[in-house]
């Protein structure tokens, strides 16, 4: 367990859900990529496919049409695996809990390791809030 | 009410696998012959949450429809409310409105071009308009707050004053992205390989556009000459110099240059905003107390079309009836008409080019035409995109992919 | 050509207009009945060349309420065309063979509002899941959230 934690911290592979966006947090993620931030000279890789992934960034409350997929597509991520909350939808539905469209904020549907608040947060929020995570699990399973 | 939203661009990941698709593409052999659509999965009542807010907190709601033109919601909405009281905001508001829509259209539409040059195979072209973005998100966050959801527009007015120090900045900002702007649209112009992939692709003629009531960018290139800045002119609109950017051939190509195209005529009127905010400044809200019973409608060029919103009001400060309408709404069907015909590695391009919820795009399934058998997913139509762009890259000279300022 | 547009709807189809409305030189809204809205709406869209732009369906103390509105781009000005049907089984000719551009909304329509749109082309869910349950439609006031509590509030 610690071998693999280990090498999480030299690249993370993270693999991006949108449940019910407004896509404003998925562009920023996507900034994350561009230039500015570049994303990609810490490591952090956007990948095609769950299996692959190390952490799985969802964006958007769930709903009605996508609670129960989610949680058999995050399932199929290979342990361990850290499921982020990214914006105030997937945290707390932000102004859409009262829809009747059954909007729920993620950790109501599957185990949540981090929040990432902010509408939308930006890039470099969410590069410290998935290098933290990973540094604090590997302190976690040192103990 | 959140239905086809308007676009998101996600990158080359899978969609929720199991989600029944939002496009479902019918293939025999490499031709596609018939397109499914099916939306709903951003479906969050929007409608029905606003009918629980007041006036002033709508704004709020409706800015979170979208990501990617957040304030051309609010702005519609507002101007909804304030036709039903039937009231005028002050000039400098006005301004400050028009500003910041078609700052949003800059953003947007450089967006666009980033997510044409992935879906193409062109990585350069994609971090390249994002790179040329960023100054502007950096605009809105120094006037605004925020890069994206500026909360700037509210019944009677704007939230936010823009101060003199502030606009030298912006001017500046301004005249550095025209150059290269300029670039994209020369390079649009010569590359042959750009062309191939987009000229008579995609193809949607005007009676199809006004058939299905198409909008913004998608209607004007086949020559739909339709604006509402002009046809039906609002906030500052009539008060600043323009084009209305419109081709005739209706294919990919002429939606990538009439958006190219209007990002410069963009600049030249956030230039013009900005002439008169250091000269016109009889405040920047109208203080709307009460809304009177009645009806309005407001409509905003959002830069994917004309967004409506329609409301109701029974006197009290809470709607009867909100109705949002998004561009996309009207767009999307049209992909069954310009996605039909062509081959499978032009899907992906076609689907993308009236700018449309890229989520939604991805949750795109290939099934063969006469056993319904699923073939290909939307990551195989990516790949299929860049596939074809190689080959023809091999065929001509293309510039593309080398640097070329 | 304000009152020419008006005035021309109301000679040719006379008894099917009900209402004129003017709110301002840019809104005017026009109560039909609703027997003679397809052939309206089938006047403005083609004879003077208004664009669709959508339908708004309210659920009112009156009656059931859907309004049409029509861009009139050339007069910046937008014609509503209001119906007003029987709220407890609203019912309406469907325009979509005629304005292609109206199949989605009148789709959208029936599943919130409950609103029939006889011989439509391809009536079915647009944006509720298809497990929706029947004659459930969220936006009259008179829904109720099936789950219980307030339209799903904890």
């Amino acid at each position: 367990m610690s071998l693999k934690l280990k090498a999480l911290t030299k690249s993370i592979w993270v693999f991006h859900l949108a449940a019910s966006p407004c896509n404003n947090c998925d562009i920023e993620i996507l900034d994350a990529l561009t230039p500015r931030f570049d994303l990609e000279r810490f490591g952090i890789q956007l990948v095609g496919s769950i299996r692959h992934a190390d952490a799985i960034l969802v964006t958007g409350s769930m709903n009605r049409k996508s609670s129960g997929v989610l949680k058999r597509v995050i399932a199929q991520a290979p342990k361990p695996c850290f499921v982020i909350a990214l914006g105030n939808c997937s945290c707390s539905t932000e102004m859409f809990g009262k829809s009747y469209n059954e909007t729920r904020p993620l950790d109501e549907v599957v185990p949540v390791d981090a929040y990432i608040m902010g509408c939308p947060p930006k890039p470099e929020a969410m590069i410290q809030a998935v290098v933290a995570l990973v540094q604090a699990k590997l302190a976690a399973s040192k103990k | 009410m959140a239905k086809s939203r308007t676009i998101i661009p996600i990158g080359p990941y899978h969609p929720l696998q199991e989600e029944p698709e939002f496009f479902k593409l019918h293939v025999e052999g490499e031709k596609v012959v018939e397109l499914e659509i099916e939306i709903g999965y951003n479906h969050r009542g929007i409608e029905k949450l606003a009918e629980g807010l007041s006036y002033d907190q709508i704004p709020f709601l409706v800015e979170r429809i979208c990501g990617i033109c957040s304030s051309s919601h609010p702005f519609a909405g507002v101007m909804a409310t304030e036709d039903v009281a039937g009231v005028e905001i002050p000039e400098r508001a006005k301004y400050i409105r028009t500003f910041i829509g078609e700052l949003e259209r800059i953003h947007s539409h450089l967006l666009w071009l980033g997510l044409a040059g992935h879906f193409l195979g062109y990585n350069t072209v994609w971090m390249w308009a994002w790179k040329y973005r960023e100054p502007v998100l950096d605009l809105f966050e120094l006037l605004t707050g925020n890069r994206n959801h500026y909360g700037m527009m509210k019944p009677g007015g704007v939230r936010r004053d823009f101060a003199d120090e502030d606009i030298a900045a912006v001017v500046r900002v301004l005249d550095s992205l025209v150059k290269p702007t300029v670039m994209f649209k020369n390079v649009a112009l010569s590359d042959p390989v750009l062309q191939a992939r987009t000229k008579n692709v995609g193809k949607l003629s005007k009676q199809d556009c006004i058939d299905l009531g198409a909008l913004g960018p998608t209607a004007r290139a086949s020559g739909v000459d339709i604006d509402v800045r002009r046809d039906h002119p609002y906030a500052a609109y009539g008060k600043v110099k323009f084009n209305v950017i419109a081709t005739a051939n209706g294919d990919i190509f002429d939606k990538l240059v009439v958006r190219v195209l209007e990002i410069l005529e963009s600049i030249e009127i956030c230039k013009q905003c900005c002439r008169k905010l250091l000269e016109v400044k009889d405040g920047i809200d109208a203080n709307l107390t009460d809304i009177p019973p009645g009806e309005g409608i407001g409509v905003h060029e959002a830069p994917r079309g004309e967004v409506i919103h329609y409301t109701r009001s029974d006197g009290s400060n809470r709607p009867v009836r909100y109705k949002i309408r998004a561009p996309s709404y009207m767009n999307v069907p049209t992909n069954k008409r310009a996605v039909v015909g062509y081959t499978v590695s032009d899907a992906a391009i076609t689907l993308a080019a009236i700018d449309p919820c890229y989520c939604c795009t991805e949750r795109t399934v290939v099934v063969e035409a006469s056993s319904g058998k699923p073939v290909m997913t939307g990551k195989d139509l990516l790949r299929l995109s860049r596939e074809k762009t190689e080959k023809l890259m091999g065929k001509y000279t293309s510039r593309m992919d080398k640097l070329w300022i | 050509m304000a009152d020419e547009v008006v005035q021309g709807l109301k000679t040719r189809f006379g008894a099917a207009i009900i209402e004129v409305y003017d709110k301002s030189p840019s809104r005017t809204y026009i109560t039909v009945d609703p027997k003679g809205l397809p052939d309206v709406a089938e006047y403005l869209y083609k004879e003077l060349g208004c664009r669709f732009s959508i339908a708004t369906g309210m659920h009112m103390v009156g009656g059931m309420e859907i309004l049409y509105h029509f861009a009139l781009d050339k007069a910046h000005r937008f014609l509503n065309l209001r119906v007003i049907l029987d709220p407890d089984k609203p019912s309406i000719e469907s325009i979509a063979a005629r304005i292609p551009a109206t199949e989605w909304i009148e789709r959208e329509m029936q599943e919130l509002l409950g609103i029939e749109f006889r011989n439509h082309p391809d009536m079915r869910h647009l944006l509720l899941s298809d497990d929706w349950p029947t004659d459930n439609h969220p936006l009259r006031k008179d829904w109720k959230d099936w789950r219980g509590g307030d339209n799903g509030q904890k």
